[in-house]
């Protein structure tokens, strides 16, 4: 007798979990009555308890440390990212460099206003500091996007930034005189200032 | 679930930064799913090694491609059971076993050559069974063993296996239904 083509149907719907109560209990009759068709079941059932029992299988004990060895090389931002994320004092020391170059670098940018340190004893004139002839300056003076003239004494350092210094035949200055023109002078300028400033406080 | 969930979708955004240490957290959690798959579709532990670090790799460099509505797994197993389907296919150009045979109601060639000869007493030794299961799997066409695979090796569900294969559910349930089937006349008589 050939038995209906429904009941293997009935028989995978029960392995894929979706078997209907009416359709159980037909199946459930059937197998009751066919030698064959429970025969069948009962081999689909083995069958499906052979592969349950054979899926253990885990990977070689070196397995993630070579997939990470074949990996691709990582961008480097992330790899400097991680890095100091390890290494918090290194981050704070690397942001403060970074914030100080990083600000010094951009106002050196900025053409600012002409400005001068000191205006007793000098001339102005056109973005030039003048030191007259005969005339002294006592103290230290910074010109900022303007030049300097020396006619008279300075009795102290003279810099120039972002300008020229001029020296007469007769202009004498009693201390160092400096012109910054470039980003990397300017910032070596104001760290030494800086640290000039930080020993000054310390004493 | 909720915590594992939220666990992978932290790696999954490291490593989309480019935080390649990220992703070693992700390899230790999925490489004995994606192994055990790579081993059961390919049947030989050294190229099934090779598969799955291909699959990792794969994964990794397509990061960005991935889409957080599918579960990570689902993507995985997705990329791991095509490479291994594209393997398949490049190691034996010359005999079609899933090729359908005319009149046979969708059974293949495959599902009517004689079983292999196994006696009780083999099936005993319980890693003699497990190749013998092996080699049963090994000689389902692809497509009847890739659902076999996913779902009684992975025990994934229904509907996750048709998300990884892009295929129907009902198409899964056909070839589940002829993957056991063709199992059944290698393994039931054991």
């Amino acid at each position: 007798m050939e038995c209906p083509k429904e009941i293997v149907l009935l028989m995978h719907s029960y392995f894929d979990g979706d078997l209907q109560p009416e359709g159980e209990q037909q199946l459930k009759e059937h197998l009751r009555s066919c030698a064959a068709c429970a025969a069948h079941f009962h081999e689909l059932k083995k069958t499906v308890a052979f592969l349950q029992y054979a899926a253990h299988v885990a990977a070689p004990p070196s397995f993630a440390a070579k997939v990470m060895e074949a990996m691709p090389k990582e961008r480097k931002t992330a790899r400097l990212r991680r890095f100091l994320h390890r290494h918090p004092l290194l981050t704070a020391a690397s942001l403060f460099f970074a914030l100080t170059f990083g600000s010094l670098a951009s106002s050196w940018g900025e053409r600012g206003a002409f400005s001068v340190s000191a205006d007793e004893h000098v001339i102005i004139r056109d973005h030039t500091v003048i030191v007259p002839k005969g005339e002294t300056v006592k103290g230290d003076i910074v010109v900022r996007n303007g030049s300097i003239r020396i006619e008279g004494t300075v009795d102290g350092d003279v810099t120039v930034i972002h300008g020229k210094k001029y020296m007469a035949s007769a202009g004498q200055v009693t201390g160092e005189v400096e012109e910054i023109n470039q980003v990397f002078e300017w910032i070596w300028y104001n760290i030494k200032e800086r640290f000039n400033r930080a020993l000054q406080s310390i004493e | 679930m909720y915590f594992m969930d939220l666990f992978i979708k932290k790696r999954i955004k490291a490593i989309q930064k480019g935080d390649q240490n990220a992703y070693a957290d992700l390899v230790d959690l999925y490489k004995d799913k994606i192994y055990r798959l790579c081993y059961r579709m390919l049947g030989n532990p050294h190229e099934a090694e090779d598969a799955a670090q291909e699959a990792f790799i794969r994964a990794y460099i397509h990061i960005d491609t991935y889409n957080p509505e599918m579960k990570f797994s689902t993507w995985l197993y997705r990329i791991a059971t095509n490479l291994t389907i594209d393997k398949l296919r490049k190691r034996k150009p010359d005999v079609y076993l899933d090729e359908e045979v005319g009149g046979t109601d969708g059974l293949t060639m495959q599902a009517q050559l004689p079983s292999r000869e196994a006696s009780p007493e083999e099936a005993v030794e319980s890693l003699e069974l497990q190749e013998t299961v092996q080699q049963a799997i090994e000689q389902l066409p692809e497509k009847y063993r890739s659902v076999i695979v996913l779902k009684y090796m992975e025990d994934l569900s229904l509907q996750e296996i048709s998300e990884i294969l892009g295929l129907p559910v009902g198409t899964v349930k056909t070839r589940l239904h002829r993957g056991r089937e063709a199992l059944r006349r290698q393994l039931g008589h054991l």
